[in-house]
């Protein structure tokens, strides 16, 4: 290790060590994609390549209200989540970045304190305050609490962005006779975007994933999202084992996120503002 | 095109600082001033508040005429060249040039003309279609220039707009500022950290420290009359050498000796409530090698001899270091001065001297050298306000 890798041999072994992580990541997620198109009788054989293919499990939980209802219940509060938490997140991060007001360092603080405040302990007590306000088990129910804890996320990640930005570019797009809309929009924004759309991202991912949440204050299928949607799940009758269809269940909502992941991903060209200034 | 009145204008930021006080400035249509001083001391300010980026505090500024306080920066009609160049990165060479045109609803066929006439101005037609991010220093800033000149706006504003570039460059970019502000005689002020910008390009000089304006002149006039030690000791470089001097009945007592008052100086202190006690200030080219001096420069010049401390030869001329016994020059000007230049503290006990020997004078270090110097260059400066006392005479005959 004398100097720094070069050449075939180093490449040879990045790439070894690459496809080592790649496989240790993926293969619960092929183990999941596998089960979901095993029979039920072959559900336990322990082979990785299912010996009989079958669509059955994908068939039964589309055929159940239940499994659409949840689909339908994670999408509809991941993507209103979102877009409000990133909205109100996107203006924050602008006044923190652009602007000095009294307060700015304990609006930071104040706001990573509840991303540091263990979610488990509010659960019951947001449990009280919803059923007394008449949103337990509602849509806005999760949409609020989801918004509270992704706003810091939002907020930190996106000042971290706005912070990048050079300003000079807003004075100089004034000064080519924008006004400060015009610059937002034409100069700023464009600029803003990839990190506006990673942390879409990444507040998507927390929405969509919650358990905690969405266990605590949901009791019936207007407003139960997949995840635990799925640990509801009995199989076709009481009787058959539900793993199947669960993989199944799981596969279906890994989608999502990859077609969300993919669809975002092609916005966020890194480097977008380099040779803006000398540097 | 229009000219530019500043009027007593002063910037208070919200903090308290005062960045910039009263100052009063006119300048003309077409011309090129130069705002000049150590870092902090309001530059950039003033150019915000011209542009409209900044507010102004109290004082009027009128853009041909009219009182412009309370326009938007876009209502002013004026470009400006960022330091940073400030390039938009997610759009082409065309596409920056353009922008401000597309803002003003140009047509696309006008808006292309424009764009292509000054590209070819800067030589950037080939680099159109290019992004900024793939673009040399120098090709940036051009382009930077591009997109102030396309709108013939009434006047330019330059912020330290060559200060990232490399030396060589810098010297090559200089040159084509000039000759495009000749060329479209549109009205500029120009700010700069460089001495030699400020005394090669403009047409006048503003001197600021501490936000206010020091001296406005032409840049000959500055260097030869400078009004205070702050413009004498920013302007020339090498710097102008300061040393202490004493009044002792008819002679002047420092550490180049003791000099005879001439009929020039002697007024001088005569006329004012002059100080017993002033700091004497020449310039490094008014030294000469004695041994090179006729009779006649001999007549009414002085003499010392000490050890050479370091010679650089420039080829041209040899810039010749000594250190003299003796009190030093101490004045809030030089202390700021020597700060700015990042020599804040050198240990030595005396003063150092400067001068600028002809290319054939044989001077070797360490060893004494006889050095002339001429008398009549010499300018006195009184320690506690810096005012240059020998101005009278000169300005009154160079003015009149
Ligand atoms: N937004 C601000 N708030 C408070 N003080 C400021 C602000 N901007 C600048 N100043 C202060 O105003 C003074 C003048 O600043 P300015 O930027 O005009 O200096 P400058 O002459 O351009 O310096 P430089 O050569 O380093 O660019 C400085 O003392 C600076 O600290
Ligand atoms: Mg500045």
């Amino acid at each position: 290790m004398a100097s720094l890798d070069t050449g075939a041999a180093a490449k040879w072994r990045w790439g070894l060590l690459d496809l080592v992580v790649v496989v240790f990541a993926l293969v619960p997620v092929l183990w999941i994609a596998s089960l979901s198109f095993k029979t039920t009788a072959t559900l336990t054989d322990g082979n990785f390549i299912p010996r009989e293919w079958t669509l059955d499990n994908y068939r039964t939980i589309f055929s159940t209200d239940q499994f659409v209802r949840a689909l339908i219940n994670s999408i509809g509060i991941a993507l209103i989540a979102t877009a409000i938490a990133v909205v109100l997140g996107t203006m924050a991060a602008y006044a923190i970045a652009r602007l000095d007001f009294p307060g700015k360092k304990l609006l930071v603080g104040v706001s990573l304190l509840i991303a540091m405040f263990p979610q488990v302990s509010l659960v019951s007590p947001l449990f009280e305050i919803e059923r007394k306000l008449g949103l337990f088990d509602t849509w806005p129910g999760l949409i609020l609490p989801y918004i509270t804890f992704a706003l810091p996320l939002a907020i930190y990640t996106l000042s971290a962005f706005f912070k990048q930005i050079p300003w000079d570019l807003e004075k100089a797009a004034k000064m080519d006779g924008a006004t400060q809309a015009e610059a937002f929009r034409k100069v700023i924004a464009p600029l803003a975007a990839p990190g506006v759309f990673t942390t879409a991202i990444l507040v998507f991912i927390f929405c969509w994933n919650d358990f905690l949440f969405a266990i605590s204050l949901t009791s019936t299928e207007r407003s139960r999202t997949v995840p635990v949607a799925l640990s509801f799940f009995t199989g076709a009758s009481q009787f058959e084992d539900p793993t199947g269809a669960i993989a199944a269940a799981a596969v279906v909502i890994t989608i999502p996120i990859i077609l969300f992941v993919l669809f975002f991903q092609r916005r966020i060209v890194s480097g977008l503002t380099s040779g803006a200034v000398k540097g | 095109m229009a000219d530019i009145v500043l009027d007593k204008v002063s910037k208070k930021y919200p903090d308290g600082t005062v960045a910039v006080r009263d100052v009063d400035l006119e300048i003309a249509d077409g011309e090129f001033v130069i705002l000049v001083g150590p870092s902090g001391c309001g530059k950039s300010t003033t150019l915000n508040m011209i542009a409209g980026l900044e507010d102004i505090s109290s004082g009027e500024l009128r853009i041909g005429g009219e009182r412009v306080n309370d326009r938007a920066p876009r209502d002013r009609d004026i470009a400006m060249v960022f330091q940073s160049y400030a390039l938009y990165p997610n759009m082409t060479v065309r596409e920056n040039m353009g922008f401000p045109l597309k803002l003003a609803k140009l047509s696309r066929s006008e808006i292309d003309r424009k764009v292509e006439e000054a590209a070819k101005v800067l030589e950037l037609t080939q680099l159109l279609d290019r992004r900024p991010a793939n673009l040399s220093g120098g090709q940036r800033q051009r382009v930077a220039m591009g997109r102030a000149i396309v709108r013939n706006p009434k006047a330019f504003l330059m912020d330290e707009p060559l200060s990232n570039l490399d030396a060589k460059l810098r010297v090559q970019m200089r040159t084509v500022v000039s000759r495009l502000q000749k060329k479209l005689g549109t009205t500029t002020v120009y700010v700069t950290h460089d001495q030699t910008e400020a005394m090669t390009l403009g047409d006048r000089v503003v001197i600021m420290r501490g936000g206010a304006v020091q001296q406005v002149g032409a840049p000959q006039e500055l260097y030869d009359h400078p009004k205070n030690l702050f413009v004498a000791g920013f302007i020339g470089s090498p710097s102008m050498n300061f040393l202490h001097a004493a009044v002792d009945g008819g002679r002047l007592r420092t550490a180049l000796g003791d000099l005879p008052l001439g009929d020039r100086l002697r007024r001088t202190l005569e006329g004012a409530d002059a100080p017993r006690e002033l700091i004497l200030g020449i310039r490094p080219e008014h030294f000469e090698d004695a041994e090179l001096i006729d009779d006649a420069a001999r007549e009414h010049g002085g003499e010392f001899e000490a050890p050479v401390d370091l010679v650089e030869s420039m080829g041209s001329d040899k810039y010749v270091y000594f250190s003299l016994e003796g009190e030093r020059a101490s004045a809030a000007e030089l202390d700021e001065l020597a700060a700015d230049a990042g020599a804040g503290d050198l240990p030595s006990s005396g003063s150092n001297l400067i001068t600028r020997l002809s290319a054939e004078s044989i001077v070797r270090e360490g060893e004494p050298q006889r050095v002339w110097f001429n008398l009549d260059k010499i300018q006195l400066f009184d320690p506690s306000n810096g005012r240059n006392l020998t101005l009278e005479q000169p300005a009154a005959a160079s003015v009149g």
